[in-house]
């Protein structure tokens, strides 16, 4: 068998079940891989290997046992059965820390396993550590992790996107098949963009949140990575449907569609005759990167060529966007990061005159600046005098996105196409000096989490040598149709020049003398 | 639209119970303003008769039957404290006195 590493999730699967490999052969692979590579990426904030080769192990005794019992147990294995995962760090797994790339939970371990967690377990995957992230999932480049950046495996010298930028640049760097990542406002899409990769933010309600540290939790989603569409469509598959513990989990069935998707390119493609999509001309935003919106207009003309129906289409109130995040994302944040006191976990700074005096130093020093920045915009937009004018205000707007949305699709659009991001992956320290440049990169996925639709970002091609992010957007609940559609365009472009291109700073990491993202940023200042 | 003094600035840090320097509360107070610039977009949308969105699936009263579940174990919850006593974690005297 060729370097596992190289394979899909799904070669893996067929490999395991062929008998020609097992699950330690590829948890050993992947392990023995991040940990050669990470030196320059540092993708990764824990790598487990006595965990997952336990995991493993198990995953090969159930394969062994369901062979013994006949071709029906076997077949019953879900398509992830003995297949790497990494997690970002903020999912729990019970004893592994996970301290959502803040100081202030530097020595926590999660007492139990998220939901998630317990259901990756059952689908028979192999958890083999935790990503680096920006703190509290707060930030478009994974600059802003307390334990130091991440780089991008197609130029070192770029961020991965963030917030879940370990997570893309593992996948995108062949550490690991799949990953896991959340998205409040783009942080599952944008960096799937900018790494090359496929990243799926689902309907809010699908995926329970329950063990997720939590940032806005109106908007947070949890959400798969992967190198192509069929795993990243296995993936929400195996960590999709209803838990009694987050109450904002919805009764809705989970499809078996989602592991159903054409092996056949031409088969895939074929889908899209008679298709209808929109495109909202507000996403193509003043000051985007002319390769993206050229990417994007071919893979427009694509989808035309391959049999469907593309309409210019508005979403009228986008430009309200940026401020209606900016006020209920930090709001909510202020409201959940109230819980970091350092009384029951986490950093804790004591022996002040007063509880007060511990308070705000445990705080102060636990925090990091964009956090901090985060926490004052959401007490400032919820403090007495202000509530209406901010955050009811707010409130109001994403009623006015959502209903934008809600028309289009009632008119019958079976998904929109935009860019993910309007930029490609762009250098370290070029956006941290102003905040709202930051914001900016998220302009074209933040509408989607405000409206709680499922939106999926899959690569279309490179400008300047850099990936370029193509979104769907559908109605909710529509990820078995977003996921089809995805794997048409996929299946439509299957011969393009591009497809083959790996990102060429992968040689670059295999030197253990090439400096870390941390070493580069401070080499830039 | 509301502009923050450094006033503004440090009330709100002691609202968040953040211990900010003065160097920080120096950068947010500029940093908060060129945000709220951008907020102030908002204010030229008319939603009078539009109605809050909290959250975007229609579920409400979500109900489970009122049964006793085993809960996390005590040794477990408390590994994590900065500092326990028994089964207890230790918290600064917030009463006043000993």
């Amino acid at each position: 068998m060729a370097d596992a590493t190289t394979l899909l999730a799904h070669e893996m699967a067929a490999s395991l079940r062929a008998g020609e490999t097992s699950s330690r052969e590829l948890a050993a692979a992947h392990l023995a891989r991040a940990h050669a590579t990470d030196h320059g990426l540092h993708a990764w904030l824990t790598i487990d290997d006595e965990r997952a080769l336990a995991e493993a192990d198990a995953a090969d005794a159930r394969l062994a046992a369901a062979r013994a019992e006949g071709p029906a147990a076997v077949a019953a294995l879900h398509p992830l059965h003995g297949i790497p995962v990494a997690l970002k760090d903020l999912v729990s797994v019970k004893g592994g820390q996970c301290t959502a790339g803040s100081r202030i939970l530097e020595g926590y371990r999660a007492p139990y396993d998220a939901h998630i967690t317990e259901r990756l377990h059952e689908a028979g995957a192999v958890i083999l550590g935790k990503t680096n992230m920006d703190e509290f999932a707060m930030g478009s480049s994974c600059e802003h992790s307390a334990f130091g950046p991440t780089a991008n495996p197609w130029d070192l010298e770029r961020v991965p996107g963030g917030s879940s930028g370990g997570s893309a640049a593992s996948v995108a760097a062949f550490q690991t098949p799949l990953s896991i990542g959340t998205d409040t406002g783009g942080s599952i899409r944008q960096p799937a963009a900018l790494c090359g990769i496929v990243g799926l933010k689902p309907t809010y309600g699908r995926v329970s949140r329950f063990g997720i540290v939590a940032f806005a939790s109106s908007l947070d989603q949890i959400g798969p990575f992967a190198r192509d569409v069929r795993d990243a469509s296995a993936l929400l598959h195996a960590v999709s449907g209803r838990d009694e513990r987050d109450s904002t989990s919805a009764p809705v069935p989970v499809p078996d569609d989602l592991v159903n998707l054409p092996a056949s390119d031409d088969e895939a493609a074929s889908w899209l005759r008679g298709k209808r999509f929109g495109v909202p001309k507000e996403y193509f935003v003043e000051g985007m990167d002319p390769g993206v919106a050229a990417r994007i207009r071919e893979a427009i003309t694509t989808l035309e060529a391959a049999g469907a129906t593309v309409d210019e289409v508005s979403l009228p109130h986008t430009e309200y966007g940026l401020a209606t995040y900016y006020i209920v994302a930090p709001a909510e944040a202020s409201a959940n990061l109230a819980r970091y006191d350092g009384v029951r976990f986490g950093h804790s700074v004591r022996g002040s005159e007063d509880y007060l005096s511990d308070y705000l130093a445990t705080r102060g020093s636990g925090f990091g600046p964009e956090v901090k920045r985060r926490i004052m915009l959401g007490t400032y937009a919820l403090s007495a005098g202000y509530y209406d004018a901010f955050y009811l205000k707010a409130q109001k707007a994403r009623t006015l996105i959502k209903r934008d949305f809600d028309q289009l699709f009632d008119a019958g659009f079976d998904a929109l196409v935009a860019p993910t991001s309007p930029d490609v992956a762009f250098r370290f320290g070029e956006k941290m000096a102003d905040p709202v440049r930051m914001y900016l990169s998220d302009a074209c996925t933040l509408p989607v989490n405000m409206a709680g639709l499922p939106g999926v970002s899959i690569p279309c091609g490179l400008a300047d040598g850099l990936p370029v992010g193509l979104q769907l957007i559908g109605p909710a609940w529509s990820e078995a149709t977003l996921m089809r559609a995805s794997r048409a365009y996929e299946g439509a472009t299957a011969g393009a020049p591009w497809r083959g291109v790996l990102p060429p700073d992968l040689v670059k990491l295999a030197d253990p003398s090439t400096p870390t993202p941390a070493e580069r940023v401070a080499a830039g200042r | 639209m509301a502009t923050l003094t450094r006033a503004d600035v440090e009330h709100v840090a002691h609202l968040a119970r953040l211990g900010l320097t003065p160097d920080e509360l120096a950068r947010l107070e500029g940093q908060l303003n060129h945000i709220l610039d951008q907020y102030a977009k908002l204010a030229e949308l008319d939603t009078d008769d539009i109605p809050p969105t909290a959250q975007t699936i229609e579920l409400e009263n979500i109900l489970r039957d009122d049964v006793a579940r085993p809960s996390l174990d005590a040794e477990a919850v408390l590994a994590n404290a900065p500092e326990r006593d028994g089964d207890s974690f230790v918290v600064p005297a917030i009463l006043g006195g000993e």
